[in-house]
């Protein structure tokens, strides 16, 4: 079982946590931020071959959904390490990050990394739960890392929040192995998703309903789900821009991803409960209760972030519907928001550490102060309210078809969520990008630094405009897998 | 296995009176009222449920088990708990805590709380092991009892204690259900959360920063309008 972390599969996840290992014996800084984007570019290489690797084994499971994901979360973690290299310089020189938190950092990210990617390809239920909870553990200490009294309320909340909701996943994922007892015989099987997907009609349905409520309130907080996204807006505020851009789209995907695997779960037992309805409704809520928190931030950041519990709200929707069509909307959507909200981020972490602030306050008029930062935020900021050309409009077009077809009365809260969100997105474009420009004490952003955020809003672009057709192809091929 | 643990016999009562024993304290940690009395009754829980999960251990015939329970033992009977008052001593936070609630409402929301766990696991349990679905409602009720403690007590390290006799209730559940794979990779893992947990209160230097454990000090920085 241990031969098979030397496989692609699992090298993925192997070499960032070797790597954050050796980063801990790097003292120079510029040589650790190399080895960080080193280590990242080889995961995202190794990620880039899963494809061709396909199939289940004890520890590792490369299917279609977790290929996907480990490639996008890879690729997110390579060019938010490259960004990442500037932008904790100029905090180190700024004297707001110490040499030894530098260190921390790219320890911390690595390892955060790296669970994510092994959170992803594990094909057992207690492995994932483990590298869920690693992950976390590493997130809760790159938050707190620039030691303000408000990071350190940010990483302590998210640590009480995230840490009861992966208790309950725990809990969740006991009574889910009690389920599957009598169809699987106890040992290693009744714990392999790869084993539990297909004899799913045989597991006792009322236990894996009651499985499925704790996996879902469990994993919901870490997919920033409401009521229990409480964690996601302070951590973003406070912690270290790259590990927001990170944070924001890959950990949601990867609860989301447990999350769709239980759901395939609940699918295959006739007699369990559906699982749409909850799904749709918490990502309903989430959607309404961002779309309205939006509006009264005063903090960029924090902004984002609620904008991101709207998004991961829309694709947890998506994915309540079910059906081929809202499958392939809901798996396209969470793509593209992790690419463009990656993007987002790296732009508002140059701007306020341009303008010194990351209050709206501190950041108007960015066109005018720094004119290809301005434009490229203001494109994302286009893309994640969902307007064309950008790729959102395309994924959220198909959701809002999707459920005017299936569910067509909860096309009027869900239309409200996404026209409300956009209201506001558009809103602060205007004061942020337009008007007269603030002072930009801080150093400006170089070609080199806004290269991710533009690689990044043109696969958005690509994909919404003219998707190839073997990404067509294997988006198809992966929603009707789900 | 199965031929031990027939109704009325030796080994499932003394299951059940360990499993309940773990639901007891979790009542006892509800209305303490001195965090050094917490603590202790917190390392007492730890206890018991390291002698249940020997003592599943034995009857299930899963040498493995032991290992839990040694672990349990070991680390949340006394490591934690010394480290503990180490902590109390080190920011002298040793004072009489008070409660959201009063005592008399908590424990009636813990035998509510009790109860729904019984509703909720025994109809959904009709052919599991008579032993298996009691321990698993017990489990239940000791993790929803630990959420109201960390709902009820509101400074940092009753929090903490209210998160660690959650994660007890899980261990409980993870070594009443016969056969589980990874239990004791599990309850490493837990470990490691409990020690994060007690080392965050430590190394944030809650008390530094806020001049109390009390989390009512963390809401200062905070704010609806950020």
């Amino acid at each position: 079982m241990i031969g098979e972390l030397l496989t692609p599969a699992g090298l993925v996840a192997v070499v960032p946590l070797l790597a954050a290992i050796a980063l801990g014996f790097v003292r120079s800084q510029a040589i650790g931020a190399w080895i960080n984007i080193a280590a990242a570019a080889v995961a995202f290489g190794l990620a880039c071959a899963l494809p061709w690797h396909l199939g289940a084994a004890p520890l590792l499971l490369v299917d279609r959904l977790a290929t996907h994901l480990a490639i996008l979360t890879s690729f997110v973690g390579l060019t938010s390490a490259w960004f990442s290299r500037r932008y904790i310089q100029i905090e180190a020189d700024a004297g707001r990050m110490l040499p030894l938190g530098v260190r921390q950092y790219h320890v911390l990210f690595q390892a955060f990394l790296g669970f994510m990617l092994l959170a992803l390809l594990s094909n057992n239920l207690g492995v994932t739960w483990v590298a869920m909870e690693a992950a976390t553990i590493a997130a809760v200490l790159v938050v707190g890392l620039p030691r303000t009294d408000q990071a350190v309320e940010a990483s302590w909340k998210m640590f009480v929040l995230c840490g009861v909701g992966i208790a309950l996943a725990l809990f969740g994922t006991i009574v889910l192995y009690l389920a599957a007892l009598p169809a699987m015989g106890s040992g290693w099987a009744a714990m392999s998703w790869s084993e539990l997907a297909p004899k799913a009609a045989g597991f006792k349905a009322p236990l894996l309903n009651l499985a499925f409520v704790f996996l879902l309130v469990g994993y919901g907080t870490k997919a920033a789900l409401a009521p229990l996204h409480a964690w996601m807006p302070d951590a973003h505020a406070e912690g270290p821009t790259p590990v927001s851009a990170v944070l924001s789209g890959s950990i949601l995907n990867v609860a989301l991803a447990v999350l769709l695997r239980v759901r395939g779960l609940m699918a295959g037992n006739a007699e369990a409960l559906s699982p749409g309805l909850p799904m749709m409704g918490l990502g309903l809520l989430s959607l309404l209760l961002a779309a309205f928190s939006l509006w009264p931030r005063r903090d960029v950041k924090r902004f984002f972030a609620f904008s991101s519990v709207e998004q991961s709200g829309i694709a947890a929707f998506a994915f309540g519907i079910g059906g081929p069509a809202a499958m392939f909307a809901g798996m396209l959507h969470l793509t593209l928001h992790t690419l463009t909200k990656a993007a987002i981020f790296h732009c508002v972490g140059r701007a306020s550490q341009m303008k010194g602030g990351q209050k709206f306050l501190h950041i108007t008029g960015l066109i005018g102060s720094h004119r290809a930062l301005g434009l490229t935020l203001a494109a994302g900021m286009v893309a994640v309210s969902g307007l064309p050309p950008f790729g959102l409009f395309s994924s959220e077009f198909l959701i809002v078809l999707a459920t005017i077809r299936q569910v067509p009365w909860l096309a009027i809260p869900l239309g409200l969520g996404l026209v409300v969100s956009a209201w506001a997105l558009m809103r602060r474009l205007i004061t942020l990008c337009l008007g007269a420009p603030t002072s930009s004490p801080g150093p400006a952003p170089e070609v080199l630094d806004l290269l991710p955020a533009w690689l990044h809003l043109a696969l958005v672009l690509v994909l919404g405009l003219a998707m190839p057709g073997f990404v067509l192809s294997w988006f198809r091929a992966l929603a009707g897998g789900l | 296995m199965g031929g031990h643990l027939a109704f009325g016999t030796f080994s499932y009562d003394a299951a059940h009176l360990l499993g309940g024993g773990v639901l007891v304290l979790s009542f006892v940690l509800l209305y303490q009222r001195r965090l050094t009395a917490v603590i202790n009754t917190y390392a007492l829980q730890a206890v018991v449920l390291s002698a249940a999960a020997a003592w599943q251990a034995w009857v299930q015939d899963a040498p493995h088990l032991y290992l839990t329970a040694g672990i349990t033992l070991a680390a949340k009977g006394i490591a934690i708990p010394l480290g503990m008052h180490r902590i109390v001593r080190q920011l002298q936070v040793n004072r009489s805590l008070e409660s959201a609630l009063g005592i008399f409402p908590s424990m009636a929301i813990g035998v509510g709380l009790v109860t729904l766990s019984i509703l909720v696991v025994l109809p959904v349990t009709p052919q599991a092991q008579t032993l298996t679905r009691e321990e698993l409602a017990l489990a239940l009720s000791v993790v929803l009892m630990g959420l109201l403690m960390m709902i009820t007590r509101r400074t940092a390290m009753t929090q903490v204690l209210g998160f660690m006799s959650l994660e007890n209730g899980l261990i409980l559940a993870a070594v009443s259900v016969a056969g589980m794979p990874l239990v004791v990779e599990l309850s490493v893992a837990v470990l490691v959360l409990l020690a994060f947990a007690v080392f965050g209160v430590f190394f944030f230097r809650i008390r530094d920063r806020f001049d109390s454990l009390h989390l009512d000090n963390l809401d200062r920085v905070g704010g609806m309008h950020r």
